[in-house]
């Protein structure tokens, strides 16, 4: 039995290690190539001399606690990078909103129609260099929880004010021009569903009808597009305007709202109020505002994320603060003992200090980049989901940076009490203490 | 033995503040160790025999007084300095061995050779060494609390030589363990300094432990009151 215990443990070993080969590969190679050119060795000796095992060993001497510690700072940084990226994500319009496009909405609020005449007018504006309209669709896919962002548009124009975040392929764009039945579809829904370009697909709408009753639309797809940056939201579906005010049974030539490219930013200021002004006192009066502010203004009506986000991060490494240091410093404490044989034995109190402060970093450093790397694999999990609400949720450099930034600042303010303690540590007294 | 001065205490005082109560350790105290010599220091507790030992180890300084060693000295270094002087010449041997339980009994005895420039190869070879000398060479990758007691103070024998200092300084090595096991490290002390030349000095409360130095100074209320030669 005790054999066959032995195997058993061998092959959980070995598995374990097999099943999370793509979160320590990559570390191992990185740590390869440093040992090669020398690097680990340089660090390793400037910080703890010769003793990295000795760093490691005093680390791990308490497995339960050290893995006990290791997960929270684990959880910690989870947390940080998933609502971290998600926060980058979510608002990731506001900054990837041109400088030089406006959108015109009813000033009633944005779900108020206007009419499609007002179109022509904007775009004999002076200053406009492209003018698009669109209305939403309320779509959905067989299921209606599986809801898409449909938006019906003037085929003719999207490229001309979002071409600069929307990567259609030329031919696939002469294709829709050609069939009112076509609709473009993102990457990320079109994966999502397993669409490619010659299906035909049904899209229901929760809004809209067609003149016979039916809440469904028949589409060809006819092109993919992709976004110019992994930010840009590729979950939604554009289907030809023209299509679909001949087939809807209520609302014909109305528009949900306008999108504008100026020629300059400059010119924003003078355009939104040409625009403004040019319908005011009539029964559909416009507001026009840039793009940025709009976005932000949509997002700041699902409320104050980003300060939701800092606050359970800030709760959360807090309490690693915490726990951390009391682990560090108690850790540190229980070998006063220790500490005294070794500066006995000849090793200098810097050294000691440096040791001590080694063990934080190591510690902190394993956590936060597990923490990090599962983030990763969460984030990619749901990016994976379809129609999820946000675009591509990734941990960017400026995230791992930050994170890197927070995990040596957390490592110093855990690891410098307990290597203080050490460092002014009397022999004789550290010896008394059994 | 030879007549050259290893250890020179000159005049050496030590006092320390207990409350309100000055208290006096030694008092001019001189003595001298040769190069090979092995001596046991006796004498009841409070007699100041381990604040002789700390100072002797460079872990203690006195109040006045000097203390030479091989011809430098000592009392005036930093604490750098003196981490740097007990590693390259002093090899400690404790009551309660000190070793450090998370690691394995050549780990242990390895300690005082990071301290070196030694390879890891050359680290293994010193520790290999050591651990034969002690008669411990098939426990080498034991956990020391698999061990017994004076196996434990065999591993610590070890460590204090394996880095080849001039001097052994053991407070009560044989304090905490049994007769048989307390003269075969006794023994190894006695072969340390005979066929290896180590300067050997012993904090003890044995009798029959200070039998196997060739000298025996008797320390009572800081002074020595009493010298004699061992048998």
């Amino acid at each position: 039995m005790t054999i066959f215990f032995k195997w058993l443990r061998i092959i959980c070993k070995y598995l374990f290690l097999i099943a999370t080969a793509p979160i320590w590969v990559p570390f191992w190679a990185v740590w390869w190539l440093l040992g090669k050119i020398g690097f680990v060795q340089f660090a390793t000796d400037w910080a703890m001399g010769n003793g990295f095992y000795l760093v490691y060993k005093n680390l791990t001497r308490r497995p339960l606690r050290f893995f006990l510690t290791l997960f929270a700072i684990f959880v910690a940084f989870l947390i940080y990078g998933a609502l971290t990226a998600f926060d980058v994500a979510f608002n990731a319009g506001v900054e990837l909103a041109a400088d030089d496009r406006l959108i015109t909405v009813n000033k009633i609020n944005f779900t108020q129609p206007l009419p499609i005449s007002y179109v022509r007018k904007v775009e004999a504006v002076d200053g406009i260099a492209g003018v698009v309209h669109m209305n939403w669709f309320g779509g959905y896919y067989q299921d209606p929880k599986t809801q898409i962002q449909t938006f019906a548009v003037d085929q003719t124009k999207l490229l001309d004010v979002y071409g600069d975040d929307i990567i259609l392929d030329p031919v696939q764009n002469t294709a829709w021009q050609q069939n009112k039945q076509g609709l473009v579809a993102g990457r990320a829904v079109a994966a999502a569903h397993g669409w490619k370009v010659g299906d035909r697909i049904p899209l229901n709408s929760n809004i809209f009808s067609q003149k016979d009753g039916s809440t469904s639309w028949d589409f060809d797809i006819v092109g993919i597009y992709t976004g110019s940056s992994a930010q840009i939201d590729t979950n939604g579906i554009y289907i030809r305007y023209d299509y679909f005010n001949e087939t809807n049974s209520f609302g014909g030539d109305y528009i949900g709202w306008m999108g504008i490219r100026t020629k300059s930013p400059s010119l924003n200021e003078q355009v939104i109020k040409d625009i403004d002004d040019m319908f005011v006192n009539s029964p559909f009066e416009t507001e026009t505002v840039p793009e940025k502010a709009f976005t932000k203004g949509f997002l700041a009506q699902l409320g104050n994320i980003s300060l939701m986000i800092t606050s359970v991060v800030f709760a959360a490494f807090f309490i690693i603060l915490v726990v951390v240091g009391f682990s560090m410093v108690l850790a540190v404490k229980e070998r006063t003992s220790e500490i005294g044989v070794m500066k006995t034995l000849g090793f200098r109190s810097g050294r000691l200090f440096r040791m001590i402060l080694g063990e934080s970093f190591m510690l902190v450093f394993a956590g936060g980049t597990l923490g990090l790397w599962a983030a990763t694999a969460f984030l990619g999990f749901l990016n994976n989901v379809p129609q999820f609400p946000v675009p591509d949720i990734i941990l960017t450099p400026t995230i791992i940076m930050q994170s890197v930034g927070i995990m040596a600042l957390l490592a110093l303010i855990t690891g410098i009490i307990p290597a203080t303690y050490a460092l002014r540590l009397n022999i004789i007294t550290a010896l008394s203490r059994r | 033995m030879t007549d050259n001065i290893l250890f020179d205490l000159r005049s050496i005082s030590k006092r320390f503040v207990k409350g309100k109560e000055l208290i006096t350790v030694f008092d001019q105290l001189d003595m001298s160790i040769k190069e090979g010599d092995f001596v046991a220091i006796m004498g009841p507790s409070g007699s100041g025999k381990t604040t002789l030992l700390n100072m002797l180890g460079g872990v203690d300084q006195p109040t006045d007084g000097e203390v030479w060693f091989d011809d430098s000295r000592i009392d005036k270094l930093s604490e750098s300095q003196l981490a740097k002087w007990r590693a390259n010449n002093i090899g400690f041997i404790f009551q309660f061995y000190n070793l450090m339980p998370m690691l394995n009994a050549a780990r242990n005895v390895e300690l005082p050779l990071l301290l070196t420039n030694l390879s890891k190869k050359q680290r293994k070879q010193s520790v290999a060494t050591a651990l034969e000398l002690v008669g411990l060479s098939d426990r080498a990758n034991h956990m020391t609390s698999e061990m017994s007691g004076g196996q434990q103070q065999r591993v610590a024998i070890a460590r204090a030589i394996v880095s080849d200092p001039k001097l052994l300084l053991c407070d009560e090595p044989t304090g905490d363990l049994d007769r048989t096991s307390a003269d075969e490290i006794l023994d190894m002390l006695q072969l340390l300094n005979r066929k290896f030349g180590k300067t050997i000095i012993m904090v003890t409360h044995d009798p029959a432990a200070a039998k196997f130095a060739k000298r025996t100074l008797h320390l009572d209320k800081g002074e020595f009151i009493e010298k004699e030669l061992a048998a």
